[in-house]
C-alpha cells in the first residue's frame, strides 16, 4: 500500500512519533479533529498557538507543529490569557484534561470564562488521571473506582457544560471521541468566535480508568458512546450530568455573545479615560 | 462535472463515491476503531502482527470504501486515513 | 536602545518605591502586567493599572498570584515585557512559576516587596527574610538575578536594570524591595527617555525552518535568541527537560547539559552582573554588609563607630545573585571581620561566610517588624573589635 500522507502530518511534529497515548486512548481522536477544523476553516496556522498543561492530554502541545507552549499543572489557561492579551491575533487553543483544567486549574477556568478570555478551551474528560496511574478525579462518575478512591468515589463530579455556562463560556459544546464530525464541526464554530469557547470531550481511558471499572477496552467505550449517547442542542446545562455507565448528553450547549475581555476592557477605559486611552488591539472583528 | 455534493432539488442523481484507504501498519496500536466504525465495512484486523506487535488493520472490500476518512478522524495514532477518489470527489469530507 | 518616551515620566517627582517601581517598569518598556493584590505591594499594581493604558499596555488582575506568575510568562512569549508584583504569601504562591520561567528562559520581572513572614507574619511591616527563597525558592536547580533597591530612587533605576537583566540573560529578575522602601517617599529624578538605555528582545536571526532550534546558541553565548511568537518558527516551550530543539527528552545527560547552562549562564556572569557600593573601606578593619533597607542603617552605624575612633566599611551588595563574590573575596583579604546586618536570622550571611575564606564573619540579626537599631549593629562591631 503506497504511503500517501496522512492529513494529520504537517501538523504534527512527526519526528516525535510514536507519541506515549495507550492503545485505544482518545487522545489522538481530538487532535484529529483539530486538524481536520484547522483545515476546513484554513486558518493560518502560524497564528495558531497551542498551550497544555500536564497530564496526558497536555502532551498535544509537545506533538503539534505550531507555535505550543507545554506549561505547568493547571495554569495553561492564566499562560494563555496573557500570551492572547499580549498578541490579540493568535488564535489561541488550550488542551487540558479534566484533572488539570477542573481539578487544580478550576479557579482559573471559571476566571477565564467569566471575563470571556478570548481562549478556544478543549477539555478532553477521561474521568481520571491517566498519566498518574487512575486517581480520583472531580469529573469522577459517583461510584466508580481509583487507586485514591479503591472503594468508589463518594464525592458529586462536576457537571463540566454546566459549570463552563454557570461560569459565562460563549460557547459551551459536548461530543465523545466517537463524535467525530460533530466535533470537528464545533471546532470549526468557534475558530473565529470570540470569546471563552468551550468544548468537553468525553474520552477513553482504557488503561487508567475504563480497565479499573471493568468497562472493557477503547473499543468498548466508544460503543457505549455510539450507543449511550443522545444530541440534545440546546439542552438545558444542569440537565447534563454524568454516571457510571449511564447514558450521556451531547452537543452544543451554549452559544451566545459578550465582549471579550479585551473589548470590554477597551470599551471602559475609552469611556473613562477619553483621549488619554492608548487602544490597544483586541483581536475581534465583529 | 458530476455533483457529489449535497442532496437538494434539481441536483442530478449522486453518484457513488469512491474511495482509497491508506494504512501506516506500523503506527498501528490495534485499538479497532477504523474496523469497528467503517460505514462500508471496508475493514478488517490483520490476522499478522506489526513490529510492534499489535494487528493493523487491513482492507478487505476496496470497492466499498466511499473515501468518508472516518477512519482518519478516529484513528489515535494516525495511522489510517482515507480519500475520495476518481469522479464524485467532493469537498464535504 | 533608547526608551519609548511614552513610558517615562520625565521630570521631578516625590513618589514611593512602590510607584517608583512602576515608573521604572514603564520606561523599560514593560506594557504588559498581572497582579493580584497584597500589602505592601499593592500600590504597584495600583499604579500600573492607572498608567498602562495611557501608554499602549494592559493591566489584567488576575484570580491569586499563581495566575499572575504565569499569565506574565504567556505574555512574555506574546513579545510583551512583562512583570508581576507581589509579597510574601503572594511570592510563595508564585514559585513554581519562578521555577518555569528559568527553566524556560522567559524574560520577566517579579518584584517582591518583603513583608515579615513566615506565613501570613506582619502585613504592613518590613523584613528582608525572602532573600533565600528568592534565590533557589523554587524546586530544582536554577539561578536567577536578584536586585535590592535602597531608595525609591533606586526602585525606578533599579527596575529599569532588572528589565535590562531580565532580556539580556532570558532569565526571571527578582526585585527584592522591602516594606520600607516600597512606602518610603523621596524625591525621584526620572531622565528624559533618550538618556535611558533599555534592552530589545534579541531575536533569532535565521529564518524559520525545519533547522531552528529554539534553545540553540550562537557561539561563546550561553544564551540563545528569543524568537517570536506567530510568525512561523513553530517552536515548542516545555517545563520538561528539554533539549536544543525544546523537546522533551529524559535522560540523564540532557538533563546535565541544560541545567548546567541554565546555572551557568547566571553564575559564571557575575563578574559583569556584579553591582554593590563600598563607603570607607580602604582602612576598613571591619566592613558591615548590608543590602536593600539596611544598607542606609548601617551608614548610621558606620558613622558611630568612626566616631568612636573604629576602622569601619560598608559593603552593599546592589545585586545580590549572584552575589559580587569576586570583590568580597578581595575585601576578605584584608579586613579581620565583616558583620552583616539583615532583616532575618542568617540569610545572605551564609554566603558572606562561604567567601570570606576564616576572616570572622558575624550576623547582626534582627526578625523584621522595624528596622535594626544603628547603635545595636554598633556593639556587634565592638564585641567583634574587642
Amino acid at each position: 500500500m503506497s504511503q500517501h500522507v496522512n492529513p494529520v502530518e504537517p501538523f504534527l511534529r512527526m519526528e516525535r512519533m510514536p507519541h506515549i497515548w495507550c492503545p485505544g486512548c482518545g487522545i489522538g481522536t481530538v487532535v484529529n479533529c483539530f486538524v481536520r477544523a484547522l483545515l476546513k476553516t484554513q486558518v493560518d496556522i502560524d497564528k495558531v498557538s497551542v498551550v497544555s498543561g500536564i497530564g496526558c492530554t497536555g502532551r498535544i502541545a509537545g506533538y503539534f507543529r505550531a507555535d505550543s507552549f507545554h506549561t505547568t499543572h493547571g495554569r495553561s489557561i492564566p499562560f494563555a490569557t496573557g500570551l492572547k492579551m499580549a498578541n490579540p491575533e493568535l488564535s489561541v487553543w488550550n488542551f487540558s484534561g479534566d484533572g488539570d483544567l477542573i481539578a487544580i486549574g478550576g479557579n482559573h477556568f471559571i476566571h477565564a470564562a467569566r471575563r470571556n478570555a478570548d481562549l478556544k478551551v478543549v477539555c478532553v474528560n477521561n474521568f481520571t488521571y491517566g498519566m498518574t496511574g487512575g486517581q480520583v478525579a472531580p469529573t469522577a462518575p459517583l461510584h466508580s473506582l481509583a487507586t485514591t478512591a479503591p472503594y468508589g468515589a463518594f464525592e458529586r463530579p462536576f457537571n463540566l457544560p454546566f459549570l463552563a455556562d454557570s461560569s459565562g463560556a460563549v460557547y459551551v459544546a459536548r461530543w465523545t471521541t466517537f463524535h467525530v464530525r460533530q466535533l470537528v464541526k464545533s471546532m470549526e464554530e468557534i475558530m473565529h468566535k470570540p470569546g471563552f469557547c468551550f468544548i468537553e470531550v468525553i474520552a477513553p481511558c482504557p488503561t487508567a480508568y475504563l480497565r479499573r471499572n471493568r468497562l472493557g477496552d477503547g473499543l468498548e467505550a466508544m460503543r457505549h458512546y455510539k450507543q449511550s449517547s443522545k444530541v440534545v442542542h440546546g439542552a438545558d446545562t444542569r440537565s447534563v450530568d454524568i454516571e457510571l455507565g449511564g447514558p450521556i448528553v451531547v452537543g452544543k450547549f451554549v452559544d451566545r455573545d459578550r465582549p471579550t475581555t479585551l473589548e470590554a476592557m477597551r470599551d471602559e477605559l475609552h469611556k473613562s479615560l477619553g483621549d488619554k486611552y492608548v487602544p490597544y488591539p483586541t483581536g475581534v472583528q465583529r | 462535472m458530476a455533483t457529489a455534493g449535497r442532496d437538494g432539488e434539481g441536483a442530478p442523481p449522486r453518484r457513488r463515491l469512491r474511495g482509497e484507504v491508506f494504512i501506516h501498519r506500523e503506527r498501528c496500536k490495534g485499538c479497532a476503531f477504523c474496523v469497528e466504525f467503517c460505514p462500508s465495512q471496508a475493514l478488517a484486523l490483520d490476522k499478522a502482527f506489526n513490529r510492534k506487535g499489535y494487528h493493523p488493520p487491513v482492507v478487505v472490500k476496496a470497492e466499498a470504501c466511499n473515501g468518508c476518512d472516518l477512519c482518519g478522524m478516529y484513528c489515535p495514532d494516525f495511522a489510517i486515513h482515507g480519500v475520495r477518489v476518481g469522479a464524485g470527489v467532493d469537498d464535504e469530507g | 536602545m533608547k526608551a519609548d518616551p511614552r513610558g517615562v515620566l520625565t521630570g521631578v517627582h516625590f513618589l514611593d518605591g512602590d510607584h517608583a517601581c512602576c515608573e521604572g517598569a514603564l520606561a523599560a518598556g514593560c506594557r504588559c502586567a498581572f497582579g493580584y493584590p497584597i500589602t505592601p505591594s499593592t500600590e504597584v499594581v495600583e499604579r500600573i493599572a492607572q498608567r498602562l493604558p495611557t501608554v499602549g499596555g494592559v493591566f489584567l488582575q488576575m484570580e491569586d498570584e499563581i495566575a499572575s506568575s504565569i499569565a506574565i510568562q504567556g505574555a512574555a512569549w506574546g513579545g510583551k515585557k512583562v512583570l508581576s508584583v507581589s509579597s510574601g504569601p503572594g511570592i510563595s504562591l508564585m514559585m513554581e512559576h519562578i521555577g518555569l520561567a528559568a527553566m524556560t528562559e522567559t524574560p520577566c520581572v517579579f518584584v517582591n516587596v518583603q513583608r515579615a513572614g513566615p506565613s501570613t507574619g506582619l502585613p504592613t511591616l518590613v523584613a528582608q527574610a525572602d532573600m533565600m527563597q528568592a534565590r533557589w525558592g523554587s524546586h530544582g536547580d536554577y539561578e536567577v538575578i536578584a536586585i535590592c533597591p535602597n531608595s525609591p530612587q533606586e526602585c525606578f533605576d533599579l527596575t529599569l536594570h532588572a528589565f535590562n537583566l531580565a532580556e539580556t540573560y532570558r532569565t526571571p529578575v527578582m526585585f527584592m524591595m522591602d516594606e520600607a522602601v516600597g512606602h518610603m517617599t523621596e524625591r525621584v529624578v526620572i531622565p528624559a527617555a533618550e538618556q535611558l538605555e533599555v534592552v530589545e528582545r534579541r531575536r533569532p536571526r535565521e529564518k524559520p525552518s525545519d533547522q531552528y532550534a529554539l534553545y540553540r546558541c550562537e557561539p561563546g553565548s550561553r544564551v540563545p535568541p528569543m524568537p517570536p511568537v506567530g510568525e512561523g518558527y513553530r517552536f515548542h516551550v516545555t517545563g520538561l527537560t528539554h533539549d536544543e530543539r525544546g523537546y522533551p527528552v529524559m535522560n540523564a545527560e540532557a538533563q546535565d547539559k541544560l541545567v548546567r547552562r541554565l546555572v551557568d549562564k547566571i553564575r559564571l556572569a557575575e563578574p559583569e552582573l556584579a553591582r554593590y557600593e563600598e563607603f570607607q573601606v580602604d582602612d576598613a578593619d571591619v566592613v558591615l554588609v548590608a543590602y536593600g533597607i539596611t544598607s542606609r542603617v548601617v551608614q548610621r552605624s558606620m558613622r558611630l563607630a568612626r566616631e568612636r575612633g573604629l576602622k569601619v566599611g560598608v559593603f552593599r551588595p546592589v545585586v545580590v545573585w549572584p552575589f559580587p563574590e569576586r570583590r568580597l573575596r578581595e575585601l576578605a583579604r584584608r579586613v579581620k571581620a565583616f558583620v552583616v546586618a539583615e532583616l532575618n536570622l542568617g540569610q545572605v550571611v551564609l554566603e558572606v561566610e562561604r567567601l570570606a575564606g576564616g576572616t570572622r564573619t558575624v550576623l547582626a540579626s534582627h526578625a523584621g517588624g522595624a528596622l535594626h537599631e544603628p547603635e545595636a549593629i554598633l556593639k556587634v562591631v565592638q564585641e567583634v573589635l574587642r
